[in-house]
C-alpha cells in the first residue's frame, strides 16, 4: 500500500487530482456546516446579480438564489449520488460476476447471456428506458445509472473470479466441506476485493457525469433540489443573458471528473507493471547518438568498417554497457561472423551499424562505423535512408515477427524495391518475381499474393533474403538469420546465402551463436564476449586453433554428428550483466586458467600473428 | 467472407430478441394503470376496460409480449398519443436527423482521434505527446452538454460564425452549406469526448505496434518514417483500434442526447426525452428499440470490417 502510493506520489498530475478531489469530498461533507444561505430561498428582487458585487460571491441565479450555496448544496447532491450510483453497480455487478465465475457452467452462461444484452445498447438508451418506466427523479436516474454500469463490473469481476476459483486453496475450501457461501464469503470475496474497488474508482467520475447528465435533461433531480447537472440545465434558459449561472456548476462538474480521471490514471499506472520497466516506449527511428567528436578523415577505399563501436542501454539509473569498443571490418565477397552467447551484444553490434538499435533505451556513445568514406553513425537521416535497405541490408532472426503480417509478400518487396529504384509498376512485379525465383522459391507468382502467415518458416525466411537482395546491396548484415528454422531448411538457407555471397561479389556479416553455422559459411570470425571482441581471425584458423580459452569452451559446446564420443561440454556459470562489469577480464570468473593478473589489468586486444587478434594474457594456442 | 456476415447476421437474432424482451420488461413494470394515464382520472369504468382491452392488457404478459413482437416486426410500433402520429414514422425521420449529427460526430472524432493518436505515438516523449496527452485528458473530462452551451456562446452568440441552434434556418434555403453551418457547432461539441478516447486508445495501440520486429524491419529497408508510421504502423494498430470506433459509435450516439437537447436538434434523443416527460410510453419503447437495433447491426458491420483488415483471422 505504502509502496503504491509512493508510486502514485511520483506521478504529480496524478498527485494533483487526489488533492483537488480530496478537497471537494471536504468542502462538500462541511457544507451543512457553513455559514451559507439557504439554497432554496427565492428571492426574485435579487434575480441574477452578477458574481464578486454583492453579498453573493458567485451571484444569484433566474430565481435569485444564492450561487455559492447552490453550488456546494448541488455538488455534495451529486458527489452523493455518483458514489452511491457506483456502490450499487459495484454490489450488484460484482455479486452477477463472482456467481458467475464461481460457478461456472449453464449459471455462468444464462448470467453473461444477460449481461451482453444489457451491452447491446448505447448505454444511454437504456438508462432512458428505466427512467421512463421509473419516472423522473434521481433516485430513479440513480438506480438507471447504477443498472447501466452492471455489466462493466460483472464482466471484469467474473474474469478474476474464474481465475481464483481453479486455484488449490479454493479445492482445499471444498475438500474441507464449507457451503458454496462461505467460500465465496471467506475465500473468493477478499482476493477480489482490491479489483472491486479499482474498478469503482475508475467509473465513479463516469457515474457523476451520467447522472448529471439525467439531471440536465430534466429527467433526474426535481425542482427545488438541485444538482450540478440540473443547476446547468435550468440556467441553460439564461445562457445568453447570464452565462456565469452556467458556467458555476459546469466548471464544478469539470473539475471534479477531471480530477477523478487524473487519479483513475496515475491509480492505473502505479498498478501497471509494464509502465516501470519502461517497456511501453516506442523506439525511435534511429538510435540516439551521444554527443562525441567525430573522426573526420576515413578511408573511403573501404567497404564497411566498424571502429571502436559502443553502443549502451540506459535504463533507470543503470548503464548496460551492451557493445564496447568492438571494431570489424567486412571485406567484399567475404562472409564475417559475429559469435557469442545471448547478451554478449553481437546482435547490438549488428543492429548498430544501420541505427536499428531501439532507443530509448539505445544509445551509441563512442566510435564510427565507415561505408565508402561516410560514418554512418553521424551521417544525416536521409542519407542513412538511403543506405538502408540500399547498399546495406539486413536479413532478421525471427522471419515470422519481422515481416508485416497484414501485407501480402508482394507488396512488401515491391515497397522495398521502390523505395530505392524508380520502376513502372510492371517492372516492379517482374523484378519482384525474379527476387523470389533468384531465392528459389518455387511458384513465385502464387507465392507472391500470399500473406507471411500463409508460408512455411523456410519460406519466410527466403522471403526476407529476397527483400534483402531487392536493391543489389554490397553489404547484408544477417542476424541470426538461421535460428528460428529447423536444421534442414537452416542448411538451404546458408548454402543459398554462400551461393549469392560468391555469385554477387557481396559482404555479409553472419550473427550466429553456432559454431556450425560458422564452418559452413564464413570466412573470418569475430567472438564476442560481454560486449567485447575477445578473438578475431580467420574462421579456419579459429576453428582449429581457438586461442581465447571462452572460444575453445564455446566449441566444446557445439555437437558433432557421427563423432559422438566427446563429452558435451558446456560452460560452468553465466555471462555476467554488463552494467557493472568488474576491472580485467570479463571472462574471468569462469575461465580455469586465470592468473592474479587477468583479474587487476585491463586486457587489451592483441595481434597473435598477422591474421589473429586475442584477448586473453595466457592465449591457448601460440602460433 | 459472405457466408462469416450471414453467420454474424444470424448471431444477431438472439441479441436482438434480447433487446426487445428487456425493453418490454422494462416497459411493462411501469406502475399504475395506463388506461388512466391516458384517459385521465375521470374516465368511466367502461372506458377504461374498452382501452384495456385495445390496448391488449387483459391478456397474460407472455401473451402481450409475442403480440408486440409480431407487431413490431411487420413495422407497426404502435401509435404515439402525444404526436398523434404513428410511432414508427416520428422515429424514422428523427432517426434521420440523429444519424446526420452522430454520424457527421463520429467520422471527425475517428479522424481526429486517430491522427493524434498516431502523432502522440509517433512523437512519444516530445512536446506534441505532452500537449496531445494534456488536451485529450481535458477533452475526456468535459460534460458535452457543458461544452456545447459554450460553443455557443462563443462561436455562435459573440463570434456570430455559426447559427445558436436548429437544424435548418428558419428561413432560407434547406441546402447543404445550410445544413453544415447548423451541424458544425453540435457535431463538434458531440465528437470532442469521443476524439479523447480514440486518441488515447489508438495511442497505446500504436506505441505497442512501433515495439514490433517488422516496424524495425520497415526502417531497415530504408521507407521513409511518414510511411513507416502511417502505413505499416497504423495499418496494423487498426486492428485493435477499429473496436474502440465501434465503442466510441455507441458513446456518440448516446452523447447525442444531451447535445440534441443543448442545441434544439431534432433527434431521436430529444424525441425520447420529450416522451418520457409526457408519459409517451410507445414512443419511448419504439424509439429505445429501433435505435438498439440499428447499434447492433452497426456493431456487425464493424465486425465484418475487422475481419477484411486482417488477412490471419480465418473467415
Amino acid at each position: 500500500m505504502i509502496g503504491f502510493l509512493k508510486l502514485l506520489s511520483r506521478n504529480r498530475l496524478s498527485l494533483a487530482g487526489l488533492v483537488v478531489i480530496i478537497a471537494v469530498i471536504f468542502v462538500a461533507l462541511v457544507t451543512p456546516l457553513l455559514p451559507l444561505p439557504d439554497p432554496d430561498v427565492i428571492d426574485t428582487k435579487n434575480r441574477f446579480k452578477t458574481p464578486f458585487n454583492t453579498d453573493a460571491i458567485l451571484g444569484t441565479d433566474h430565481l435569485g438564489r444564492d450561487l455559492m450555496s447552490r453550488l456546494l448544496w448541488g455538488t455534495r447532491l451529486s458527489l452523493a449520488v455518483g458514489f452511491c450510483a457506483a456502490f450499487l453497480a459495484a454490489l450488484i455487478g460484482s455479486s452477477i460476476g463472482i456467481i458467475s465465475g464461481f460457478y461456472g457452467k449453464h449459471v455462468d452462461n444464462i448470467l453473461m447471456r444477460g449481461i451482453d444484452m444489457l451491452m447491446a445498447f448505447p448505454y444511454i438508451l437504456l438508462a432512458l428506458a428505466i427512467v421512463a418506466a421509473l419516472g423522473p427523479g434521481l433516485f430513479n436516474a440513480l438506480i438507471a445509472v447504477a443498472i447501466v454500469n452492471i455489466p462493466f463490473f460483472a464482466r471484469n469481476i467474473r474474469g478474476v473470479t474464474v481465475g481464483i476459483t481453479h486455484k488449490e486453496f479454493i479445492d482445499a475450501a471444498r475438500l474441507s466441506g464449507m457451503t458454496d457461501t462461505r467460500i465465496i464469503i471467506t475465500e473468493v470475496l477478499p482476493n477480489v476485493f482490491p479489483v472491486i474497488v479499482i474498478a469503482m474508482s475508475t467509473t465513479v467520475g463516469w457515474m457523476i457525469l451520467e447522472t448529471a447528465g439525467l439531471s440536465f435533461l430534466g429527467l433526474g433531480s426535481q425542482p427545488p433540489q438541485a444538482d450540478l447537472g440540473s443547476m446547468l440545465g435550468e440556467a441553460r434558459a439564461a445562457l445568453i443573458t447570464s452565462p456565469y449561472t452556467s458556467v458555476v456548476p459546469g466548471a464544478m462538474i469539470l473539475i471534479i471528473v477531471m480530477a477523478i480521471n487524473l487519479l483513475g490514471d496515475g491509480i492505473r499506472d502505479a498498478l501497471d507493471p509494464r509502465l516501470k520497466s519502461g517497456v511501453l516506449s516506442s523506439p525511435r527511428p534511429r538510435t540516439l547518438v551521444a554527443d562525441y567528436s567525430k573522426t573526420k578523415n576515413l578511408d573511403a577505399s573501404e567497404l564497411l568498417s566498424v571502429s571502436n563501436l559502443k553502443t549502451q542501454f540506459h535504463i533507470g539509473n543503470r548503464n548496460y554497457k551492451a557493445v564496447d569498443g568492438v571494431s570489424i571490418y567486412a571485406k567484399k565477397g567475404a562472409c564475417l561472423g559475429i559469435i557469442g552467447e545471448s547478451g554478449s551484444g553481437k546482435s547490438v553490434t549488428a543492429l548498430s551499424i544501420m541505427g536499428l538499435v531501439s532507443s530509448p533505451p539505445g544509445i551509441i556513445t563512442e566510435g564510427y562505423v565507415n561505408y565508402k568514406g561516410i560514418d554512418l553513425i553521424q551521417t544525416n537521416d536521409q542519407k542513412l535512408r538511403s543506405l538502408r535497405g540500399g547498399k546495406i541490408s539486413y536479413i532478421f532472426q525471427d522471419p515470422l515477427s519481422s515481416l508485416h503480417p497484414l501485407y501480402t509478400v508482394q507488396q512488401q518487396l515491391e515497397e522495398a524495391i521502390l523505395a530505392h529504384q524508380n520502376l513502372s509498376k510492371e517492372e516492379v512485379y517482374q523484378k519482384c518475381i525474379e527476387l523470389l525465383k533468384s531465392v528459389r522459391i518455387p511458384n513465385p507468382k502464387q507465392r507472391a499474393k500470399d500473406y507471411p502467415h500463409q508460408l512455411s518458416g523456410g519460406m519466410r525466411q527466403r522471403v526476407s533474403i529476397a527483400m534483402a537482395l531487392a536493391n543489389d546491396p554490397e553489404v547484408i548484415i544477417a542476424d541470426e538469420p538461421t535460428t528460428a528454422l529447423d536444421v534442414t531448411v537452416q542448411a538451404q538457407i546458408l548454402s543459398l546465402l554462400r551461393e549469392l555471397t560468391s555469385q554477387r561479389g557481396l559482404a555479409i556479416i553472419f550473427i550466429t551463436h553456432d559454431f556450425g553455422v560458422v564452418s559452413q559459411i564464413c570466412d573470418e570470425v569475430a567472438v564476442m564476449y560481454a560486449g567485447k571482441i575477445v578473438e578475431y581471425g580467420p574462421s579456419e584458423m579459429i576453428l582449429n586453433h581457438p586461442a581465447h580459452p571462452y572460444t575453445s569452451k564455446l566449441m566444446g559446446c557445439v555437437p558433432e554428428i557421427g563423432k559422438g564420443k566427446r563429452k558435451l561440454a558446456s560452460i560452468d556459470g553465466l555471462p555476467p550483466m554488463v552494467d557493472k562489469l568488474d576491472q580485467g577480464c570479463a571472462f574471468a570468473p569462469r575461465c580455469q586458467s586465470t592468473i592474479s593478473e587477468c583479474l587487476t589489468n585491463d586486457i587489451k586486444l592483441r595481434d597473435v600473428n598477422r591474421n589473429m587478434k586475442v584477448r586473453c594474457i595466457k592465449p591457448e594456442t601460440h602460433l | 467472407m459472405l457466408g462469416y456476415i450471414l453467420k454474424r447476421l444470424f448471431s444477431a437474432i438472439p441479441v436482438l430478441l434480447g433487446i426487445s424482451i428487456i425493453v418490454f420488461l422494462i416497459m411493462a413494470m411501469i406502475p399504475g394503470d395506463p388506461a388512466t394515464a391516458i384517459l385521465g382520472s375521470f374516465a368511466t369504468p367502461e372506458n377504461v376496460e374498452k382501452l384495456n382491452r385495445d390496448l391488449g392488457l387483459d391478456k397474460t404478459l407472455f401473451q402481450r409480449y409475442f403480440i408486440w413482437l409480431g407487431n413490431i416486426l411487420q413495422g407497426d410500433f404502435g401509435r404515439s398519443y402525444s404526436l398523434n402520429k404513428n410511432v414508427i414514422d416520428e422515429v424514422v425521420e428523427r432517426f434521420g436527423a440523429t444519424l446526420i449529427l452522430a454520424g457527421t460526430s463520429f467520422i471527425m472524432c475517428s479522424l481526429i482521434g486517430i491522427c493524434a493518436g498516431v502523432l502522440s505515438a509517433a512523437k512519444q516523449f516530445q512536446l506534441t505527446d505532452k500537449l496531445i496527452t494534456f488536451i485529450v485528458l481535458l477533452g475526456i473530462s468535459i460534460p458535452s452538454f457543458f461544452l456545447g452551451m459554450m460553443m455557443i456562446l462563443l462561436f455562435a452568440v459573440h463570434l456570430r460564425w455559426f447559427p445558436v441552434s436548429g437544424m435548418w434556418p428558419i428561413y432560407g434555403a434547406r441546402d447543404l452549406t445550410a445544413l453544415a453551418g447548423h451541424l458544425a457547432l453540435p457535431a463538434s461539441a458531440l465528437a470532442v469526448v469521443a476524439t479523447g478516447v480514440i486518441a488515447r486508445l489508438s495511442r497505446s495501440a500504436m506505441l505497442e505496434i512501433l515495439r514490433q520486429d517488422y516496424i524495425r524491419t520497415a526502417r531497415a529497408k530504408g521507407l521513409d518514417e511518414k510511411i513507416v508510421i502511417w502505413r505499416h504502423a497504423l495499418r496494423a494498430a487498426m486492428v485493435s483500434i477499429l473496436p474502440i470506433l465501434g465503442i466510441q459509435a455507441g458513446f456518440v450516439l448516446s452523447g447525442a442526447v444531451y447535445i440534441e437537447m443543448v442545441f434544439q436538434w431534432p433527434g431521436v434523443g430529444r424525441m425520447l426525452v420529450d416522451a418520457i416527460l409526457k408519459r409517451d410510453i410507445l414512443l419511448v419503447q419504439g424509439g429505445v428499440v429501433f435505435v438498439a437495433a440499428c447499434y447492433v447491426i452497426f456493431n456487425i458491420a464493424v465486425d465484418v470490417a475487422q475481419h477484411l483488415l486482417d488477412p490471419r483471422i480465418k473467415t
